[in-house]
């Protein structure tokens, strides 16, 4: 029994309300806009080859989600989610880990595959579900996973992957691993039980997990003073007994050095860290989702001037490792890159039928396989209603 | 070979699935120091420490979701559900996690590693919320397994196979039976098939199928019937997901008659599912309407729980029926 709690502190003999803002939670702050560093601040471990990794990983995430948006519109692509604005939690979480580290998701993450080299051909095939998606066409486009990049699979329920990374970061622990799980999540994804569930979890069992919270503002049209009263989702960590930041999300610096120091403390201590990082979602929620019915464009105009790409291109630029013409040259080839990649994977072949029944059990079992051999039958009655795997099994 | 209680029976499968594999790890409510409140558990944490048998907090969605982390990198993971009745918070990362982590993935990512315990069932004047048989809801997904052992050496051996069986398993402990049922079970290392049924008595004139703590009930109905000079045949289905067709039918194929009981609520329970396919594979072959005798489609009662429950006059009732059509 935890009996410190009836000893410590004040000692009141009146009502005495403690305020639900009473803890005061500093914003770390690295980079500003015009790419100087501020005065006195602490910088990430980060040499030019890295920097230049993290900024080549920013401007493809830009450039992808551009294209791909465009795809959509055309009618070439069912559905998209952009990261815009926000593209810096989750390339610079990843530029924190170390390639052994464990990444969940919840669906906006992109920046942290690309970032561990998920091929450009990856990405096309699982969003036009063909038969070279590592996830055999059965998720909706942007439901990446790689095991090779220790990348989880993305499941759309939300939250879910709160609890799991806790799971995740205990095996790695008791396996004597050195490293950690990363976990990505909204701010509005934080109302859900998995939230509580896996961050009490997390420090009750000691588990080197960092839960890494992009605030952006918004849950579809949710706004986030819709979604809690609380000081923010860093606030919880407190009372978890959870070591937390807050952090300037835009701030492609801030993230890395708060992601290095989150990862050094929790496989020290095995214990969870939070990390909440401020940004905005400049984009829709989805392909779907139209903001204009719920927010202004004075409002955006205030965090487009925040870009965060723009932030590490200026710095880059002041730190004399990078150009324009390097800059021009890079954007317009990541351009003609997706585009021919479009070409190519939208005409791959649709999985093979076998994909609809494999993958349920680690074999399938009797009763699947009859109704799998019924189907077969059927589609051979008739091919014409079926054109994508009549003929092909 | 040894006495052993049903209770004495999982807590041996679950020392031997620690023993042989130092990443097999048993966590839940009260399953650490305590060794649950049923003591399925006991001993476990002394033997193996903290780090592999522990108590969690009280979150069911929690420790279902931190079991399929815990699987999906590579650790063998056996959760407790203190009651079945109180699973439901987890129901998300059950349905819509565990059972679809493989198929999802592509099988990049699988949590075949999972293993799921939960008392289950009726008896024990637990009222509604004590008492409950959910199988059902668990057998409509794809991707699960659903194991319920009807006695002590049957617990142990599908206990070890749900373990190193390479999907995740719900396995529904017939909580009645804990230390009602006893018998002999052997100290070694031992399994059962899953999606196997065992026939469990030969005979000739009706089949009676069950699983779990109900099969107690239906052989009871079968003596009484066998007075009556009615030679039943009966069945354990032992896994409900997925099922042995071929046993069940070839019984009834023998037998033209089937009474299924099972002692959740009628409507959509699994006899129902096994009902449709016994008429499909066996329509030309049956001599009667195959009979579910189940509980009434209610809450689980406390004071009227003998009127509510399928027992054996209920089952031996509806064997009559079946004969005499």
């Amino acid at each position: 029994m935890n009996s410190d709690i009836y000893n410590e502190g004040q000692v009141v003999h009146q009502p005495t309300f403690i305020d639900g803002h009473s803890v005061d939670i500093p914003l770390l702050k690295i980079l500003q806009q015009d790419g100087t560093v501020y005065e006195g601040a602490q910088l990430p471990e980060m040499d030019q080859e890295l920097a230049t990794k993290v900024y080549k990983t920013l401007a493809f995430h830009r450039v992808l989600d551009e294209r791909m948006v465009a795809s959509q519109r055309q009618g070439r692509l069912s559905f998209y989610i952009t990261a815009l604005g926000e593209e810096a939690a989750s390339v610079g979480g990843a530029a924190g880990l170390k390639p052994q580290d464990m990444i969940m998701t919840q669906y906006r993450e992109q920046g942290a595959l690309m970032f561990r080299g998920f091929s450009l051909e990856n990405f096309m095939n699982q969003m036009f579900s063909n038969a070279k998606d590592l996830g055999k066409g059965r998720q909706m486009p942007i439901h990446y996973g790689s095991k090779e990049l220790n990348y989880m699979t993305i499941s759309s329920p939300l939250a879910t992957q709160i609890p799991q990374a806790t799971g995740y970061a205990y095996g790695q622990k008791l396996q004597g691993l050195n490293a950690v799980t990363l976990c990505y999540f909204g701010e509005g994804a934080a109302s859900e039980g998995d939230f509580h569930a896996g961050l009490n979890m997390a420090a009750v069992q000691e588990a080197p997990v960092i839960f890494f919270c992009r605030n952006n503002g918004y849950a579809i049209s949710t706004p986030s003073d819709e979604q809690y009263k609380g000081n923010g989702i860093a606030s919880r960590g407190v009372g978890y007994g959870i070591k937390t930041l807050r952090i300037d999300g835009n701030d492609i610096l801030a993230v890395i050095l708060a992601t290095q120091t989150a990862r050094a403390y929790a496989l020290k201590e095995n214990a969870p860290v939070l990390i909440e990082a401020m940004s905005y979602r400049l984009g829709a929620h989805s392909t779907s989702d139209d903001p204009s019915g719920y927010r202004t464009r004075e409002e955006e105009e205030v965090w487009q001037a925040n870009d965060p790409i723009l932030r590490m291109k200026n710095w880059m630029l002041k730190q004399k490792w990078w150009d324009e013409t390097q800059d021009t040259e890079l954007f317009e080839q990541y351009r003609k890159d997706i585009l021919a990649a479009v070409k190519v994977s939208e005409k791959i072949d649709k999985p093979h039928l076998d994909t609809l029944i494999t993958d349920v059990y680690d074999v399938p079992p009797l009763h699947l396989q009859k109704q799998f051999e019924q189907l077969k039958e059927h589609i051979n009655k008739y091919p014409d209603a079926y054109p994508f795997t009549a003929g092909k099994f | 070979m040894a006495q052993m209680n049903l209770l004495h029976a999982i807590n041996s499968a679950l020392d031997i699935a620690m023993q042989e594999n130092d990443r097999t790890v048993c966590f839940g409510e009260d399953v650490g120091h305590f060794g649950g409140v049923f003591r399925a558990t006991s001993g476990l944490q002394e033997k193996f420490g903290k780090a592999r048998c522990f108590n969690t907090p009280l979150v069911e969605q929690g420790i279902i979701g931190f079991a399929n982390g815990l699987a999906s990198q590579g650790s063998i993971a056996i959760a407790e559900i203190q009651f079945a009745d109180y699973i439901f918070p987890a129901f998300d990362q059950i349905v819509n996690e565990a059972a679809k982590f493989r198929y999802r993935s592509g099988n990049e990512f699988n949590v075949g590693k999972l293993t799921i315990r939960a008392p289950y069932g009726g008896g024990i004047a637990g009222g509604l919320y004590h008492s409950q048989s959910p199988e059902a809801y668990f057998a409509h997904t794809p991707g699960l397994k659903v194991v319920i052992p009807r006695n002590p050496y049957q617990a142990k051996g599908l206990l070890l196979a749900s373990i190193r069986d390479d999907n995740p398993v719900i396995f529904f402990e017939p909580k009645r039976l804990y230390r009602a049922s006893v018998g002999e079970v052997p100290e070694e290392d031992y399994q059962l098939p899953l999606g196997k049924a065992e026939v469990v008595t030969v005979g000739n004139d009706i089949t009676l199928l069950a699983w779990g703590a109900q099969m107690e009930i239906i052989e009871k109905a079968a003596e009484m019937a066998a007075n009556d000079g009615i030679s039943c045949e009966i069945i354990d289905l032992r896994t409900i997901l997925p099922w042995d067709i071929e046993t069940v039918v070839n019984s009834v194929l023998k037998t033209g008659r089937l009474v299924v009981s099972q002692e959740a609520p009628l409507t959509a329970g699994f006899a129902s599912e096994i009902a449709a396919t016994v008429q499909k594979e066996c329509f030309l072959h049956l001599e009667s309407p195959v009979e579910r005798v189940c509980g009434l489609d209610t809450p689980y009662p406390l004071a009227l729980e003998k009127e509510y429950v399928a027992d054996h006059l209920k089952v031996y009732e509806a064997i009559k029926r079946s004969v005499n059509y």
